[in-house]
């Protein structure tokens, strides 16, 4: 009843084309963004926010990432630890090297040096399909965690082989390092984390996306039409790697604080990659829900028996905690394996024809 | 089919009502939060120690009705050695007010520092952490007694030297560390980089990484063809046992091979058994149940049925160092009582008392723990105080005495520590300068 | 020039003047390709039967191994713990068809894969709350596996090998070449072979689905016992066990996915030539490289030949 489009005419082909034609969309959409500007400062506690919030986002800027190589081209990623890793080091590199300029410029520019290094280790997708570009990824991943550990020039020859955040300002509010507030910190990883996105909306609506969509479909058929494979690839994986390396320069510098490289192993791929095909291959909305579910739902779970009052000791709840997740995973798989998102769809389509059942 | 659906709409659903955080509980009394690990792969040294801790706790509450008349809220946070979890504990525990962190691992201690000041909660890092946070003015806040990781490797060489007649007796010789691939394990890098210096031996490093702690054959062919005289392990968790079976493989000299103080846990040198016999770990407390305070737990909290420990696992090297460490922060509750005047002490009152801590002879046999550690002392420039540790050796079944205090080489150690101090200060820019005033120990 | 030198000529150099460690070197590596064909050989089981690629193998090696000593130190007898540990394997086996592998029949092999991460979190924490996360120390003697080390000497020095590390050998070959006859040769194995190929294929030619799964998860259960058994007793049973599993996959990558063969020979490959880099290129690299070269050998090999030594070929039709 209320989710449909009469009364919604499009007078011109722009209009018509737009990625959200209905009005409820938008209104959703704006909703959503309100209550993340405003009503999550304002009511959540620094708990909410510092351990809650903001790795949340983190980790659906790195899911939207791993999405565009692995949901939209279909290029199987298990590396996605190692470039985030890429992207959190240049950027403490870029911003010791020159503490003066800007610590968002920073930020971003760290994206390009992973995608720098995604390009690289993509190479391989042009003779390796599948399962195996898999392998060909995690060598990217335990290589680049050598280098972390074992190369000083990373973390600048300190003793502990650990990297520190500096403090860095804009407009004179603190936003790294210590002295930080929950607020700030969660307002840069909001913007950035929203932009991301819009562009991100943008490149799989536009020509580049339907182009990774042939790709990911059947390779063979695309490069019959025109479309050049190894730009495509090379573009999924460094595009991919942009997302993830800001995504760990966000890790690192506004939630961590500081980094060791233990931070950026195998486990983490393995986290990002589950919280996409949770939430949906080829889904930006899926990254997001798939972020929820594998990181939101485990703290959940974790605060559930001491706030009913049942007293279980906490290695006891994390123990059942694991068992529950595994079980859900597994009960979300048959249920609906294509993820979260589709689950999300089928319910707007209920809501379309609602109150009738079809 | 629709039925699934349902069902896990619903399950959603309440799962997302549900995310309503925990508010801050404010219970009457000394809230002491203990980061834990008992899962992951570093459970089999994480179990030991906080259960040492806990059970000391709990047995003051049961016996003297806590401290000062106060009763401590002992509560657990599980980590499982992950730095992701262990700030999500420090969140959670921000928020109760507690007045001292014990994060256990290296990894989460890292970003805690620069938090501890802002919070306002002290961080006792005992002998594990940042070594350089001994300097107690540029760290206000961080306390790490009763000896650094770089105290340790000094004693260390001390050891050797005075095995081979003299420390001038160790030039020319090869002196290896196999350590883990971490933050943790690189720590005494400096500090023996800096002694090969001075006493002209040749140090060869042998990194484990984490992923291959089991699979350690290729470092110890490397020791093979190499034969270093003596070797320093600073593993943790898993890594030790690996490492001990295969010194054996090699017929590596046991009373060659020194384990740091985490290297001691008597599940690390049990698997190899017979093999390990000679093995040498460093210690600062005192192994076995032949002490008032042990006898204690065991009467009020172990027999009683309201600890996790086995009881035969009370006593144990690792139980005893956990114990070590509530010791520590019962004295400092007892200081921060005293030199604040309240009985309800805040986290600032638990800094002065930790800087004034002075655990002298005296007061270790008032508490019952008489010869169980060396006597500690810390300053507020000093927030370790450099003290002795002891070789404990093990003897097929158990730990023994191996050797008496030893005593760090601190002229080398100091200078390292305020010198590394003042680069952590300045790769951090707008570190604080310390405004705490200093309370003059008692 | 130097840097040349140090490259092509100075490890042979030590090789030549210290044969004794080169075979020592090459015996270690073997132990380790074996251990790693022992749990891809799990691996390959399932997946030549099943097509899911079996990410919860690591784990059940480590949930086999903490069973049978489990039951040990609840005071059963050694040689019935094996049995009882057997039996639960096949419980097992069991559970994992009728939850797991049943609801998602035909499903794209990406969502079988992540179930079986799923059944991993399951069986982490399962295993935790029944068994603890104390390490323990595996019950190698008690089960009749030697102890000790056979020495020779040779060429100035002396060469060790572990009894246990011989040992593993053996049994790894073994069960190789019993698994390789079953499929080979026995009905069941065809029918393996067949679902392998196609699950709806099978099902209209009359082999049940159900019925081989059970048996194939129960095969790489057994296999998981064993490799938990040899693992165990090399360092202890605990739940760092789990991470070397991966390693497995370079070994899949060389021998081939479905090959059983395939799984020893890459194993051994993979293990022989991890060591020696380590050993004698390793230092030049800042050591430690032994965490990616696996990797990087099977990245290589993949360039030239994408099935592995012994898979079968990728025909891809438009």
């Amino acid at each position: 009843m209320f989710y449909r489009e009469v009364g919604q005419y499009k007078t011109n082909y722009s209009a018509d084309m737009s990625v959200m034609p209905l009005l409820q969309d938008r209104v959703g959409i704006g909703i959503i963004l309100f209550i993340a500007v405003v009503i999550i400062p304002s009511f959540g506690n620094a708990f909410f926010i510092q351990a809650i919030m903001i790795p949340f986002l983190v980790f659906s800027l790195a899911a939207i990432g791993l999405n565009l190589l692995t949901g939209y081209t279909g290029l199987l990623s298990l590396g996605t630890g190692a470039f985030m890793g890429v992207g959190a080091y240049a950027c403490y590199k870029l911003t010791t090297y020159f503490p003066g300029v800007n610590i968002l410029i920073w930020i971003v520019a760290s994206g390009f040096f992973s995608a720098a290094v995604g390009v690289v280790f993509g190479l391989p997708s042009l003779r390796i399909k599948g399962f195996y570009l898999a392998v060909a990824t995690l060598a990217a991943q335990f290589f680049l965690s050598w280098c972390f550990i074992r190369q000083p020039w990373f973390y600048n020859y300190n003793a502990s082989g650990a990297i520190e955040v500096p403090t860095r300002t804009l407009f004179g509010i603190p936003i790294t390092g210590a002295t930080a507030s929950d607020t700030a910190r969660y307002y840069v990883v909001l913007g950035v984390v929203v932009a991301m996105t819009w562009l991100a909306s943008n490149l799989v609506h536009g020509r580049i996306g339907r182009m990774w969509m042939a790709v990911r479909d059947m390779d063979l058929a695309a490069e019959l039409i025109g479309i050049r494979l190894l730009r495509t690839k090379l573009l999924a994986f460094a595009v991919s790697s942009f997302y993830c390396g800001v995504a760990g320069a966000l890790l690192v510098f506004q939630w961590y604080g500081s980094a060791e490289p233990a931070v950026f192993d195998v486990n983490l791929s393995f986290f990002i990659l589950f919280m996409v095909i949770i939430g949906g291959l080829g889904s930006l909305t899926g990254s997001y829900l798939g972020a929820a579910l594998i990181f939101i739902l485990p703290i959940v779970l974790r605060y559930i028996p001491p706030h009913l009052g049942i007293p279980i000791r906490p290695a006891t709840v994390d123990h059942i905690q694991y068992m529950i997740i595994g079980a859900l995973i597994v009960l979300f798989l048959i249920v609906e394996p294509n993820g979260l998102a589709r689950l999300w769809q089928i319910g707007k389509q209920k809501l379309r024809v609602w109150p009738f059942p079809y | 089919m629709r039925l699934h659906r349902v069902l896990l709409g619903t399950a959603i659903a309440a799962a997302t009502l549900l995310a309503v955080p925990l508010t801050a509980s404010a219970a009457d009394g000394i809230y002491v939060p203990l980061l834990s690990y008992r899962t992951g792969p570093f459970a089999g040294s994480g179990a030991p120690i906080v259960n040492g801790m806990s059970d000391y706790l709990n047995m003051l509450n049961e016996r003297d009705g806590g401290i000062g008349g106060v009763k401590i809220i002992v509560e657990e946070c599980e980590t499982g050695y992950d730095t992701k979890k262990g700030l999500e504990c420090y969140e959670q525990v921000k928020a109760k007010n507690p007045v001292v962190l014990n994060p256990y691992s290296t990894g989460i201690t890292l970003p805690l520092i620069p938090k501890a000041a802002i919070d306002k909660i002290p961080i006792l890092s005992m002998a594990y952490g940042l070594s350089a946070s001994a300097d107690g003015t540029t760290f206000p806040w961080i306390f790490n007694p009763p000896a650094t990781y770089w105290d340790g490797a000094s004693m260390f060489i001390r050891y050797a030297g005075g095995k081979e007649g003299g420390l001038e007796r160790l030039k020319g010789k090869k002196i290896g560390l196999v350590y883990l691939d971490a933050p943790y394990g690189k720590e005494p890098i400096p500090l023996l980089e800096a002694l090969a210096k001075d006493y002209g031996f040749e140090l060869k490093l042998y990194p484990v990484p984490a992923a291959e702690m089991q699979n350690q054959s290729s470092q110890w062919l490397n020791i093979r063809r190499d034969r270093p005289d003596w070797i320093y392990l600073q593993g943790f968790g898993a890594m030790n046992p690996t490492a001990i079976k295969e010194a054996a493989k090699i017929n590596y000299p046991m009373d060659h091979l020194i384990g740091n103080w985490w290297a001691g846990n008597d599940d690390d040198a049990r698997p190899a058994g017979d093999g390990a016999k000679g093995y040498l770990s460093l210690d600062f407390n005192q192994v076995g149940t032949n002490y008032k305070v042990i006898q204690d737990i065991l009467k009020y909290v172990v027999d009683k049925g309201k600890s996790q420990t086995p009881k035969d696992r009370v006593g144990e090297n690792l139980y005893n160092r956990g114990v070590l460490n509530s010791i520590i922060i019962a004295e400092g509750i007892r200081n921060a009582q005293k030199v604040s005047g309240k009985k309800q002490i805040t986290g600032e009152d638990m800094r002065r008392g930790l800087e004034t801590l002075n655990i002298n002879e005296a007061r270790l046999k008032e508490i019952g723990a008489d010869g169980f550690a060396a006597p500690m002392k810390v300053a507020c420039d000093d927030h370790n105080g450099h003290n002795a540790a002891y070789m404990a050796k093990w003897d097929g079944t158990k730990w023994v005495k191996g050797s008496d205090w030893i005593e760090p080489l601190k002229s080398k150690v100091r200078p390292l520590i305020e010198s590394a101090a003042k680069d952590y200060a300045g790769a951090n820019a707008g570190w604080p300068k310390r405004t705490e005033p200093c309370d003059k120990s008692s | 020039m130097h840097l040349i030198y140090q490259i092509f000529v100075d490890p042979f150099v030590q090789m030549g003047s210290a044969p004794d460690l080169l075979v020592q070197t090459l015996w270690e590596g073997l132990v380790a390709g074996v251990l790693y064909s022992l749990i891809a050989l799990g691996f390959v089981l399932i997946f030549k039967a099943s097509g899911v690629f079996n990410f919860a193998q690591g784990i059940m090696v480590v949930f086999a191994a903490l069973t049978l000593v489990g039951f040990y130190e609840h005071g059963v007898p050694a040689y019935l713990a094996l049995a009882l540990t057997i039996a639960v394997m096949f419980g097992l086996a069991f559970a994992v068809e009728r939850l797991m592998l049943r609801p998602l029949v035909n499903q794209p092999d990406i969502i079988l894969f992540m179930a079986t991460f799923g059944l991993t979190y399951f069986l982490i924490g399962f295993g935790e709350l029944v068994f603890g996360g104390d390490p323990k120390v595996m019950i190698a003697s008690q089960l009749g596996l030697p102890k000790g080390a056979v020495e020779f000497k040779m060429a100035g020095g002396f060469v060790s090998l572990q009894k246990i590390d011989i040992a593993a050998a053996i049994i790894a070959s073994v069960m190789v070449a019993a698994l390789a006859v079953f499929f080979q040769k026995t009905r069941v194995g065809r029918a393996l072979r067949a679902v392998a190929d196609s699950h709806k294929a099978a099902l209209s030619v009359g082999i049940s689905l159900e019925y081989i799964w059970v048996i194939v998860w129960f095969a790489a259960g057994l296999v998981a016992l064993a490799t938990g058994i040899m693992w165990g007793a090399r360092s202890e049973v605990s739940f760092a066990l789990e991470i070397i599993a991966l390693k497995a996959l370079p070994v899949l990558i060389l021998g081939g996915f479905t090959s059983i063969p395939g799984a020893i020979i890459g194993g051994v490959i993979i293990g022989v030539g991890e060591k020696i880099g380590e050993f004698y290129w390793g230092p030049l690299l800042g050591s430690g490289i032994e965490t990616w070269l696996a990797y990087v050998i099977a990245l290589v090999f993949l360039l030239f030949r994408p099935q592995g030594l012994f898979g079968e070929r990728i025909i891809e039709r438009i």
